[in-house]
Formats: C-alpha cells, structure tokens, sequence
C-alpha cells in the first residue's frame, strides 16, 4: 500500500504534494440522526479524491462539513497544517475552498457572465464609495477580473451563452456554468458535489475531460462525490468510501474496488 | 388589594379580550398560510368587506348607488327593506364563498409557483383591491352594525369585583361574546382540521402540493374551501369588531395587527395564533399602562411589532412555528 | 432598421460594460437630459411642477432606494414611509440648526450652537443619518427573511412615526407637531420656502437625480451589485462561495435608507414645505414606494422611474377624466384608483413580474429585429 507523505510524480506526468485537507474524527449529528460518524481521510495537494458511497452516506455532509456550513460536534478540519478554527462559509471560501452543489446553486436572476463573476468576489477588494464613482480603482477592478473570468469562459468553452440569464440553460450548461463559477475564485481546493448528475455520455466525458485539465493546467486539488464508477476509477487518484456515515474504505481506485466491505455495501449485504 | 394592582388586573382582563380579538383576525391568516403558503394580507379588507357587505343588507342599500349616481345623475340609496340578521349573514357567507372562488380563479391559480414574497405582494394589491371596490359598492361612511349582540358594562361583573376588592372591574359585555365566540371558532377549528376528511386534505395540501396533487386532492377544491373558511372567520372578526367601533377602513388596518401575532406565534399554527393573540393583547395594555405615560402615551401603535421583532430575534420560527432547516 | 447592433462591435471590456451599449439608447438618453436640463426649467410652471415633476423626481429617488433593498437585495422592507421621515426630520433640524453637546477640556458637558446648514448639504447629511438609522433596524435581517422581514420592518415604520409625534425636539416644539421649510437659497437662488420659483425646485431635485440615479448605476452593476443579487437569489450559496452576508445586507440597507432618506428631505423641503408625520410619512407611504417598484420593475433603475412616472401620473390623469371630464365625485375617483392599483399590481405580479421594464426590454427586443419579425 502507496502511501507517501511526501510529494510524488503520478504516471501521467501531474504532481502530488502533500495533505492539503485532513479531516479528524469527525462527527456529526443532526438531533438524534448521526450523519458522519468518526471518519478521518486526507486530501493530498494536486490530487483528485472521489468520495463516494450509498445515497445517504454522508457524503453531501462531508462535502457541507469541507465548506464551514455544518459544524461537526467532535473532530477537527486541518488546512494547510492548521488547525481551521470553527468559521463561517464565507471565510472558508476566502481561504481558497471552492464547490459546486449537488441541487445547482446559480443565481438564476443574473446571466452567466455575472454568475461566473460572483466566483470573483472573494478576490475583489474595492470599497462601496470607491465603487459608487466607478471611473479609476473599480473600474479597473471589474476589467481585470472580467479578462480572468473571460479566460475560464474560454476553457469551458461557453462563450455563446455568456449575455444569457441562467435560468433559461439547460441543465447541462447550468452544470458547466456553475464549475465556471467555482473555478472563477482561482480556489486552492475544488469541492465538486456529483458534477456528472444527469447527464449523458457525451456530456459525461466533456466533463470529465474539464475536471482532468483543471487539475492539469491549474494544478488545482480536486475533491468530487460521484457515482458513475467508471468516472471514479478513470479520474480519481485516491477514493474514500463511506458507507452509513462511516469510512469503509480509503485507497487507490484499485485497491478500493478490491475491498470487500465497499463490495458488499454495493451489493446490499446487510451488517449489523 | 392596593389600587395599583386593581387597575393591572383590569388592563390585564380587557388585554386578554382585546387579543382574543386578534387571534379571531391571526386565524383566518394562519388558514390560508397552512393551505397554500400565502400570507394574505386582504385577509383585514376581506373583515371590512364581509361587515360592510352585512350591513348593506341588512339595511337594504343598493349596492354601486354612488356610481350609479354620479353616471346617470339619480339620486337612489336604499331599497328600504331591511334583512334580519340571521339571513343577513347568510346570504353574506355567498358572498364571501363567491369572492374565494373568484380569487382563486382569477389570481391563486396563476401564482401557483412563486415566492412567498411575490404572494403575499399580490394579496396586497388584492387588499387595494377589495378596498376600492367594497367603498364603492357599498360607500366608505362609517356604518353601525347591529347584529344584536348584548354590549356595555357588564353589570353583574361590576357588582361582583366592587364588593369583592372594592373596586368595579369594567368589562363589556360584548368582549365577553367575542371572546366565547372566538374559544367556539377556534375549537370547531381544531376539530375540522384534525378529524375531517376535508381537514386532512388541508394538511396535505400545506404539506406539499405536488404530493398532495398526487394522492388525487384537489388544490383548487381546497384553495377555494380555505378562503371560504377564511371568509368564515374574516366576517365573525367583522361582526365583532364592527360591533364594537363602528364598521370603518380603519377596520382593514387590523390585518397590520395580526401580522405581530403571527410572528410570535408561528405562521402555521392555530394554537400560536391564539397563543400569540393573547400575548399580545396582554402585553400591549400592560406596557402602555405601565411605561407609557414616561414614553408620552400611545405605544400601543408600536409596541406589538417591537415585541414580536425582538422576539423573532431570538427564536425566528416564532413559539410554535415549525422549525425552518436550510439545506444545500 | 435603425435601433440594432450589427456593426457596432465593442472592443474592450469597458465599452462592454457600459450602461448602454446600443448607441440609439445613448443618443436617447443624452436626448432625455438635453431636454430636461435644458428645455424644462423655461417651460415649467406651478401645476406641472407640484402635480407632477417634483413628486415625479423625488420618488424616483426613493423608489430606485427601495429597488436597491428589495429589488436588487432581496430584502422586502415596508418601513419606507418611516425612513422618509427620518430624513425629513433630520433635514429639519439641520436647516434650522440646533445644539450639539461635545465633552470640553475639563471634563465638562459644553454647549455649541450648530448654525444652520446650507440646504444641499442638509439633504446630504440628512441622507447620511437615515442611512446610520437604516443598518440599526436592518441588524434584524440578519437572523429573519423573507416577508418575516417584511413585517419587521413594519416596526421601524411604526415606531418612527410615534417617535416623530412624540419627540418634540424633533419639531422644535412647535404645537402643532408639524414641521415647517424656511426659505433657503442656493446661489442666491430660492430652493425652499413658499417663494420659491418652479424651475429652481425642479432643478435641484433633478441634479439629485440625475447624481444618485448615476452613483445607484455604478454601485448595481459592480462587484456589490453582485453580491446584493447573490444574496437576493440564494443566500445560502452566496455565503458559501464568499459573501459576507452581514455587509451585504447591512450595506444594501445602508445604501437605500441614504437614497430614501434624501427622498423624504426633498420631500419635505422642496416639494411640500410643511409636513405633518402621520399623514405624510404612514403606511400607505411605504405602500405607494412598493407599488412602485413592482409595476416599474424589481433590480431595475429604469424601472424605478417608470414606477414612479405611472404612480404619480395615473391619479392625475384619473382626476382629470373622471372628475374634470366625467364630473365624477373626488372620493369616487379616489376608490376607482385603489381598484386599478390593485388589480395592476396583481396583474402585473402574474403576468410580468418584472414591471414595466421588462415590457420595455422586451420591446426594444422587438425593435432590434424590426422589421423582421424573427
């Protein structure tokens, strides 16, 4: 079993550094329910990690966990070798966290240039009065981060609906648009919740196709729930598998789908 | 007993029946929001529509009579018969019924996915609405309504606290109705809700509509019956309050009454209406006894929604409201 | 043929962000200002200016104020009327100059005569103040949405008036409990006060339009724009990827309260000279604001206009037909105007909910392709 500290070149020529993310012990109760239940992983730098799992594993809390928006009752969340002290999502997302949402989470009022904006706004700095005048510091701002966000539009290649408003696209450009907006904020670590949710082939291998020059090009971490097996052991490096709230299995798609916990969990065996 | 506390037990008393008032009017509110998620707002145009549509006939007026005169220069008021007040309320429960129907085909249907807030701005404009068309159809003069019901001192009160404390406790008579009416409402309520079919059918409906169009109920079956029901409640509140102080626009303001009601209480819950009623009433007397005369007098129109705004504060689901859980 | 866009390529970022980019809209617009700076102040008199242009202008300040907050933010407030006031009072105060206490070299309470203030930095000053009391009683929306707010805010609007009534102070004890504008000057010229010329009130409301309608463009179309639309259409997720949503809100309500607070100054001093609280600043006042930014249009400053334009136009022109024309009763008028308020904001709820704006929008699509028709 591979498991080096230090950092190393993959076969396909990407690097992989050390832990970025820990997560330990974590638990988590709604109530009476416990959603997570004393689950420790790593997510390495550069690396994409798959969580994947039974629907109702946990693993939209976990990914809500990641985000600041559920704080668990035990455990701790390690960044960057610090501890993360308990803190609101918007400070978890200026620290470089980024995500997309399982249910798409756009801002339907607004056209896809602005949304993929919003992605900006942890890097945009201007002040309200500063803004109120517009000519000089804000404008300049918003120019400098209109040719960024123009250079992920390119990437994604959704250039034609740029002026749409989104709540008209369907919902495998709203998809794409929604990773545009999270890869807007240039994040250290890119949570992405079942980015590969309804859609067919064709769109399944344009989105994996993204997800693997993101990590390439941008060198971003990576972590995705995801459920087509296929994209996991095509995309992911490593794989966590929970199961019920706790961690089955934690290891290279490989040794993960020669593990007979996740094979039964799969299966249906039923445990006690 | 010393004076002082005399006097707080009396404003605590006329409190409690003031907020029986307002959890009569927060009922027809929290109705309409179990059913279909609306807040309506027209719910106190809907009381000053039901009492002036009463009282128009039972004193026989000719209804639109100051349009019909400024077009054809006639000078017609009243038919000069007049209906008793049983039948009166009858035939102004039709109307009520015909007005639910009518809003429903003409506005609910057409709203049927819309934010809240979108809603409750169309039942705004719906109280503009029936506003403008109750003062013409009927004429914006105040009117007295006389349904019989038993008002002034209740003497035997009186008598019974003068000799008991020394001091006569002055409740109307009509208070005492009201409250005995609301209690009877709010019971036959709770009953229709939890043990009829069609009460059932309300709870699924607040529940989820998608799931509840799925089980074969008709949502606009059931909007219509809920506004009727609404209507129902929005008359009997009419009746009261028009009883007491004369059937007025100033009626329709107590909508902006229940409002803080229902914060307190929970939007969807019978019992917080009443809960939340009393609450207020009680409190709203008790402050302006107590602290306004240092704060120079007529807290009363402040106070209920200061209350019920710290209060939301601190719990934003209000006492019995459910408990609102966000999910990404 | 002559409203398109083929042929008129934008080459830079700047030029793509303008406010308008066709260049019909452009010359239209410098057209709309031409006239209104350059051919009204000759042609106005008092009719015009009191029935229509000055209430005209002044709630297209409040209403773009309240667009801001529940249009643009999302956060629905009924306590505009109470917000107006505040302005009014404060720009009362300011006019007519009052006494301040600062804490002296010996630990003493010592006494300053504040003078009165020039009139155009009263209503700015006036704004400013409404904007402080627009965050305090905006802390709520930190913990309460959606029309829970709505009807929180209704606690602001009714204490306000109770504090105006109550606060004697505040009307310099005068016992009536009104208020009234002394006559001030700008440049020699009169501004307020009961001698003042048609075109210098216009003029001065029409530069504070012209400025905030300009300083609401920019602060909706930058970076806190976005934030205010991104708490507005998902909060939770806005905050997940990185709005602060305490300063959003608070800023929007800072924002509008500033733009409504001039409003209700203006209101005051220019346009009504004498105001009494209850009947100039109550509900139906934050009612009317509403309404206006729902026919006009939600998150549009055009439509705030428009809004505006239909709500002070359409019970003059009612007045005109039905009772100059018709010879109608006034009350009758008055109840016919409720009924067409309401089934309009019903009407336009269902079908448009986007205001008239939206309808102009979808117009000058229309335009673009005429005369083709696709």
């Amino acid at each position: 079993m591979k498991d080096n500290v230090e950092s190393h070149v993959t076969p396909d020529g990407r690097t992989i550094g050390g832990v970025l993310m820990e997560m330990k012990n974590i638990t988590l109760r709604f109530g009476g329910v416990v959603a997570i239940k004393d689950i420790s992983f790593d997510i390495r730098e550069g690396e994409i990690r798959a969580i994947i799992g039974p629907n109702g594993a946990g693993k939209s809390s976990m990914l809500n966990v990641i985000s600041g928006f559920y704080h668990p009752q035990e455990g701790e969340v390690w960044f960057r070798g610090a501890r993360r002290p308990e803190m609101k999502p918007y400070q978890v997302a200026q620290q470089g966290i980024a995500r997309t949402f399982q249910n798409i989470a756009l801002f339907e009022g607004m056209t896809v240039l602005d949304n993929v904006m919003t992605g900006r706004l942890t890097h945009m700095r201007t002040g309200l009065l500063e803004q109120a005048i517009w000519w000089g510091k804000a404008e300049k701002e918003e120019v400098a981060n209109r040719e960024k966000v123009e250079k992920i539009i390119d990437f994604l290649e959704i250039q034609p609906i740029r002026k749409t408003p989104v709540g008209r696209l369907p919902y495998g450009l709203k998809k794409r648009v929604e990773l545009a907006r999270a890869l807007a904020a240039e994040p250290m670590l890119l949570l992405l919740d079942e980015p590969m949710a309804g859609m067919n082939v064709e769109e399944k291998e344009d989105m994996s196709r993204f997800i693997l020059d993101v990590n390439d090009e941008f060198g971003t971490t990576i972590a995705l729930i995801e459920h087509d097996m296929g994209v996991v052991m095509d995309l992911s490096d490593r794989v966590v598998v929970m199961d019920y709230g706790k961690k089955i299995g934690d290891g290279t798609p490989d040794e993960v789908r020669a593990n007979q916990d996740v094979i039964d969990a799969y299966l249906g065996v039923s445990h006690d | 007993m010393p004076d002082q506390l005399l006097f707080a037990m009396e404003v605590t008393l006329n409190g409690l029946m003031a907020g029986v008032l307002y959890s009569l009017v927060a009922l027809g509110f929290v109705l309409i929001f179990k059913a279909s998620g609306i807040f309506n707002y027209a719910q106190g145009v809907m009381a000053l529509f039901a009492a002036l549509t009463l009282v128009g006939i039972m004193d026989g007026q000719v209804p639109f009579s100051h349009l019909i005169n400024a077009v054809f220069g006639t000078e017609i008021h009243h038919f000069g018969w007049h209906v008793p007040a049983l039948l009166a309320i009858a035939f102004t429960m039709v109307f009520m019924v015909a007005f639910a129907w009518l809003v429903n085909h003409f506005v609910l249907r057409h709203l049927v996915n819309q934010e809240p807030i979108i809603l409750f701005m169309a039942t705004i404009g719906l109280a503009y609405f029936l506003e403008g068309f109750g003062d013409i159809m009927w004429g914006s003069d105040i009117k007295k309504l006389d349904v019989g019901l038993p008002q002034g001192l209740n003497v035997w009160i009186d008598e019974t606290t003068f000799n008991a404390f020394g001091y006569g406790f002055f409740i109307d008579n009509l208070d005492i109705v009201a409250t005995v009416i609301a209690a009877l409402l709010v019971t036959a309520l709770v009953v229709f809700s939890q043990y009829t079919k069609q009460g059932r059918a309300l709870r699924a409906v607040a529940d989820d509509h998608q799931a509840a169009l799925s089980v074969g109920i008709s949502l606009n079956y059931i909007w219509v019956l809920v506004w009727s029901v609404a209507g129902f409640v929005a008359l009997v509140a009419g009746i009261m309050w028009g009883a007491k102080s004369g059937v007025q626009f100033s009626l329709s303001l107590i909508a902006l009454k229940a409002l803080p009601v229902l914060m307190l209480g929970g939007f969807t819950s019978i019992p917080g209406a009443i809960v939340g009623g009393l609450i207020i009433g009680v409190g709203e007397k008790l402050f302006e006894f107590a602290i306004g005369p240092l704060l120079g007098g007529a807290t009363e129109n402040w106070f209920a929604y200061v209350l019920a705004l710290v209060f939301l504060v601190f719990r934003p689901q209000g006492l019995f409201g459910e408990k609102i859980i966000e999910r990404v | 043929m002559f409203y398109r866009e083929a042929g008129d390529f934008k080459t830079s970022y700047v030029q793509d962000a303008q406010t308008f980019p066709i260049a019909f809209d452009r010359w239209r617009y410098y057209f709309v200002l031409a006239v209104a700076f350059l051919v009204i102040p000759f042609v106005i008199n008092d009719y015009w200016a009191n029935a229509v242009l000055l209430p005209f202008l002044i709630y297209a300040i409040a209403a773009i104020g309240l667009n801001i907050l529940t249009g643009y933010c999302g956060q629905v407030s009924l306590g505009t009327g109470g917000f107006m006031a505040v302005g009014a009072y404060a720009c009362y105060k300011l006019m007519t100059g009052f006494d301040i206490y600062l804490m002296g070299a010996d630990g003493e309470w010592v006494r300053y005569a504040l003078p009165p203030i020039n009139i155009f930095f009263s209503v700015i000053l006036a704004g400013l103040v409404t904007a402080f009391v627009g965050v305090l009683f905006g802390l709520p929306s930190l913990r309460i949405k959606g029309f829970y707010l709505a009807v929180a805010t209704l606690a602001a609007q009714f204490f306000l008036v109770w504090l105006f009534n109550k606060w004697a102070w505040s009307y310099n004890y005068s016992a009536s409990g009104q208020i009234n504008a002394p006559t001030r000057s700008m440049f020699g010229i009169e501004v307020t006060g009961p001698t003042t010329e048609p075109w210098a009130a216009y003029m001065f409301c029409l530069v504070f339009v012209v400025a905030l309608a300009w300083l609401a463009r920019n602060l909706t179309r930058g970076s806190v724009g976005r934030r205010w639309m991104a708490i507005r259409d998902m909060d939770i997720a806005a905050e997940i990827i990185g709005v602060n949503p305490l300063t959003a809100k608070l800023s929007a309500f800072a924002v509008s309260s500033f733009f409504v607070g001039v409003a209700g100054a203006l209101f005051f001093a220019v346009y009504l000279g004498a105001v009494e609280v209850g009947e100039a600043f109550g509900i139906q006042k934050s009612f009317l604001v509403l309404f206006m930014i729902i026919i006009g249009g939600l998150g549009s400053i055009f439509g705030s206009f428009a809004g505006a334009a239909f709500m002070v136009l359409m019970p003059v022109l009612l007045k005109n037909v039905l009772v100059g024309t018709l010879g109608w009763p006034t009350d009758l008028a008055a109840h016919i105007e409720f009924i067409i308020v309401g089934a309009l904001i019903v009407v336009f709820l269902i079908a448009e909910p986007h205001g008239l704006a939206q309808l102009w929008r979808l117009a000058k699509e229309k335009l673009r392709l005429w005369p083709f028709p696709y």
